[in-house]
C-alpha cells in the first residue's frame, strides 16, 4: 500500500516534469540581446575566431581567473591532505 | 609496482605524441575547439600514463614534482599578469589590450568564416598558454600525490 502510494507520487512527479517542456517554446529565448551582440561583434572586438574562447578568456576573463584559483586551491588541498596522512614518516620525495 | 613491459613500452611511445597534441590544443585555443583547460588536461594525461605504468623510482626522473609545482604557480601568475596588462594600459582588468594592436598576437581578424591566423586574438593565446601550463602542473601533481599516498604504505 505504502509502496504503491510512493510509486503513484513518483509517477505524478515524473509526468509533471515531462509535461513542462511541452508548454515551453524552444528556439526563442526571452533575452537574446546579449548573445546576439557576442555573435555579431565578438570576432571583431576580441580578434579571435573561436567565439567560445573569446567569451571565456576575454569577455568573462574574471570568471576564468576564479576557475584557475579553484584548481590551485584544490591542488593545495590535496598536497596538504597527503602531507598530513604521512606525518611522522620520512618524506621520500621531499 | 609497475605494469608489464608492453604497457611500459607503449606509454613511452605515446608520451611525446600526447604532449604534442595537448600543446596543439592549447596553442590553437583561439582558432579551434579547445583551449587552455582542455589542452592542459590532455597533457596531464601523458604524465598520468607514465605515473600509472612505471614504478615510482623509475618515474621520478621523468615526472618531477618540483617542476610541476613551479608550472602550476607560474601559470596562475602569468594568467594574473595577462589580466593586469589591461590595468597598466589604463583599461579595465582583463581588457584585451593586445587585440588589433599590431604587437604580439595583434593582427586583426578577417570577418566571417575563415580558417584563422595564429597571430591574432591579443591576450587570449597568452591566457590559454598560462591556463594550460597551470592545468598541466595541477592535474599531474594531484595524481603524483595520490599515487605516492597509495604506494607509501606498501613500498
Amino acid at each position: 500500500m505504502r509502496k504503491a502510494l510512493v510509486f503513484a507520487i513518483f509517477l505524478a512527479w515524473a509526468a509533471g516534469l515531462l509535461a513542462i517542456p511541452l508548454f515551453l517554446s524552444f528556439g526563442h529565448p526571452a533575452a537574446a540581446d546579449m548573445d546576439t551582440y557576442y555573435i555579431e561583434n565578438g570576432q571583431a572586438s576580441a580578434a579571435a575566431n573561436n567565439i567560445v574562447t573569446s567569451i571565456v578568456f576575454d569577455f568573462r576573463g574574471f570568471d576564468t581567473l576564479g576557475e584557475s584559483v579553484v584548481l590551485f586551491t584544490a591542488v593545495t588541498g590535496v598536497a596538504l591532505m597527503y602531507r598530513k596522512m604521512r606525518e611522522g614518516e620520512e618524506h621520500a620525495d621531499e | 609496482m609497475q605494469m608489464s613491459k608492453i604497457v611500459r613500452t607503449g606509454a613511452v611511445i605515446l608520451y611525446p605524441f600526447i604532449i604534442i597534441f595537448g600543446l596543439y590544443v592549447i596553442l590553437h585555443g583561439h582558432l579551434t575547439p579547445g583551449g587552455g583547460f582542455q589542452g592542459g588536461a590532455v597533457v596531464a594525461t601523458a604524465a598520468a600514463l607514465l605515473l600509472v605504468s612505471f614504478s615510482r623510482e623509475d618515474v621520478r626522473g621523468m615526472v618531477r614534482k618540483a617542476v610541476l609545482s613551479v608550472q602550476e604557480s607560474a601559470g596562475l601568475l602569468l594568467f594574473c599578469g595577462a589580466g593586469i596588462l589591461g590595468l597598466l594600459a589604463g583599461l579595465p582588468f582583463f581588457a584585451n589590450v593586445l587585440a588589433n594592436s599590431g604587437l604580439l598576437f595583434g593582427m586583426p581578424v578577417v570577418p566571417g568564416p575563415n580558417p584563422g591566423d595564429l597571430d591574432t586574438a591579443g591576450v587570449i593565446p597568452i591566457m590559454n598558454i598560462a591556463v594550460g601550463v597551470e592545468v598541466w602542473g595541477g592535474l599531474a601533481i594531484i595524481l603524483y600525490y595520490m599515487l605516492s599516498g597509495i604506494r607509501g604504505e606498501g613500498a
